[in-house]
């Protein structure tokens, strides 16, 4: 191949490289993604499948002290953007392939995140209760207070 | 040197090209995403208030239509649903498939309707498809002169209804109550359909049966609230439980004109539709066996259902038998309407988070236990029916028996009442309890009424 062709081949490759990277931009701008960026509770019920529990809770006990990722997401930069890009990842899957569990349940991952996050607000209280016996299973805060974040 | 470079851009090429359609494919799957939860439809057909057949609608609305015809699926629950029983086609009966006879599984309902015709055939319930084909074929349409009233609840009878009343919901109702069964059939063509229970235009729910109506007046009328008009007043979902209510419910003809009238106007409470009944000397039919003045309950779904906690709690009719079912991004109302047994994951885990079984298993202790004093009330009720027969035969006469058949009549509404009903105590367990054991009070009251001898009337008997 001749100068001028690599030249062409060269800017065909720039043109694709280009217009792959505008594309893939869009997709960012459409599906909202910077919006997972932020603490916005809109932005998690940016898909509908999540209304109930957006509306859940709007209408619940905490909705003026804690926001979605008070609760779902640990407290500090890291852990917070960490369970966000795994979260963010596996719904991106589970809705694209629609293949997920319905009625939808929190993996034991999040759980664990939701009852330190219960313990972390509600230290002075739950302090005795928590501190059982060594090797008894912790106690579980949301089998009881089911309702306080989103109703059911 | 050149080859490297070319190799390079080749490369790049490939890993753009493949990157943009990936990123492409993503791109319009969240594109389909959004579109499916914004829930639109295609309008394939215009839909108005003249097309009765459901097929139709199933054009506009497929996911919909594919799930309302799957209610020819005969399942069998513990205690609910029938098998689909293989039989020989006659003239005057062309169906090939039916569900059991009730009679012959428990005899002891032959002696309860002795002189009414649900002692001569009366089947298990099984679905909605089915609903005007076995109102058709049934033995009760030979032994009886049935009236055209029927038609209110195994048709779809509101574009009937109004064909018949020149465009006049009620009169169509008020001429098609007083023709003959066979007469009315003629001009029904479906069972119930999509346009009884959504308006055309909207796809919003509203009431179309006369009797709702009139019978949803009366009850409000009760509570003090007047000139009620449902389809105007109520909320979503309520909704929800009336569009069902439309039909699983209690009835009776009233008077000469066999207007279907829904007995609420005292309340919906077994006592209360019992006391209306009473003060308007209503009966089904004279016992044949006894001479008692008695009365048939017939599916009263909406009024046991009323009486519970998922009634209380705001839990429609659809919220268990038509749960949400998601489709892509679409979230739709499941139209195979059934028991919620078979689809214990939609109808009872978004609210009950507990596994299958245990949910199941509840359920069924229920339906167990309400089964176990149903059975006692019957073996009750066969005695009281036995020593009045056995009285009658003896020559009793005078007060004492008039308040026996008075107590024969009450027994048997009341176990009537949650025998009729179809989720064997389900929808209201402690209702069904205190409504059964008031019934085997009734019955051998009845019998202490007979011991006491033929002028003997007790001053306090209910």
């Amino acid at each position: 191949m001749g100068q001028s062709g690599l030249f062409w081949a060269a800017l065909l490759s720039a043109g694709l490289v280009g217009a792959a990277t505008g594309t893939g931009a869009y997709v960012f701008l459409y599906a909202k993604g910077a919006s997972y960026l932020t603490n916005d509770p809109a932005a998690c019920a940016n898909c509908h499948v999540m209304a109930e529990q957006y509306s859940g809770w709007l209408a619940s006990s905490h909705r003026a002290v804690a926001v979605c990722n008070d609760c779902h997401t640990p407290p500090g930069l890291v852990g917070k953007y960490q369970t966000k890009m795994l979260n963010g990842w596996n719904h991106s899957v589970a809705f694209t392939t629609g293949r997920f569990h319905e009625p939808i349940q929190i993996n034991a991952r999040n759980l664990d995140v939701t009852e330190r996050a219960c313990r972390s607000c509600h230290q002075e209280i739950v302090n005795a209760i928590a501190h059982g016996q060594e090797g008894a299973p912790a106690t579980d805060c949301v089998r009881c207070h089911r309702s306080v974040g989103h109703l059911h | 040197m050149r080859g490297k470079r070319l190799g390079f851009i080749v490369l790049a090429v490939v890993v753009a090209a493949a990157a943009m359609m990936g990123g492409l494919a993503l791109l319009v799957n969240i594109m389909e995403r959004k579109q499916e939860a914004r829930n639109p439809f295609y309008r394939v057909v215009d839909l108005n208030d003249t097309i009765e057949d459901p097929a139709v609608w199933g054009k506009n609305f497929p996911l919909q239509y594919d799930r309302y015809l799957r209610t020819v699926d005969q399942v069998r629950t513990r205690y609910g649903g029938s098998e689909a029983l293989p039989r020989t086609p006659s003239k005057a009966d062309p169906r090939s498939v039916v569900s059991q006879s009730k009679i012959e599984e428990d005899p002891r309902l032959k002696t309860m309707w002795a002189g009414y015709a649900f002692s001569r055939d009366f089947r298990e319930e099984r679905g909605h498809a089915y609903m005007l084909e076995d109102q058709t074929f049934t033995e009760r349409q030979i032994v009886a002169k049935q009236p055209g009233a029927c038609a209110h609840c195994h048709a779809s009878v509101y574009v009937p209804y109004k064909k018949l009343g020149n465009g006049d919901l009620i009169k169509g109702f008020e001429k098609m109550n007083q023709m003959p069964y066979m007469e009315a059939r003629k001009l029904l063509n479906h069972p119930v359909a999509c346009i009884d229970c959504h308006a055309p235009d909207t796809m919003q729910l509203r009431v179309t049966r006369p009797g709702f109506i009139e019978g949803i007046r009366d009850l409000k009328a009760s509570q003090g609230i007047k000139d009620y008009d449902v389809n105007k007043m109520a909320t979503r979902q309520e909704m929800r439980a009336y569009v069902c209510g439309q039909c699983h419910v209690e009835y009776y003809f009233k008077g000469a004109e066999k207007r279907l009238v829904y007995p609420w106007a005292k309340g919906l409470k077994v006592e209360n539709i019992q006391a209306y009944y009473d003060e308007a000397k209503f009966r089904d039919w004279t016992h044949a066996d006894t001479g008692a003045p008695t009365l048939k309950a017939q599916h009263p779904e909406f009024e046991m259902w009323s009486q519970g906690i998922h009634a209380r709690s705001g839990v429609a009719c659809a919220d268990c038998h038509m749960p949400y079912e998601r489709v892509g991004a679409l979230k739709i109302s499941d139209h195979h309407v059934r028991s919620p047994l078979l689809n214990i994951n939609r109808a009872c885990q978004t609210c009950h988070k507990w596994s299958e079984s245990e949910l199941k298993s509840r359920v069924e202790e229920i339906q167990q236990r309400t089964f176990k004093l149903r059975n006692i009330a019957m073996d009750a009720l066969m005695a009281l029916i036995a020593d009045i027969k056995a009285a009658r035969a003896g020559g009793f006469q005078g007060p004492a028996l008039a308040e026996a058949q008075d107590f024969q009549r009450k027994a048997q509404f009341y176990l009537d009442f949650v025998e009729a009903e179809n989720s064997t105590g389900f929808h209201a367990p402690q209702e069904a309890a205190r409504i059964l054991g008031e019934s085997i009070d009734f019955a051998r009251k009845g019998q202490l009424a007979l011991r006491k001898g033929p002028q003997a009337a007790s001053s306090n008997g209910r």
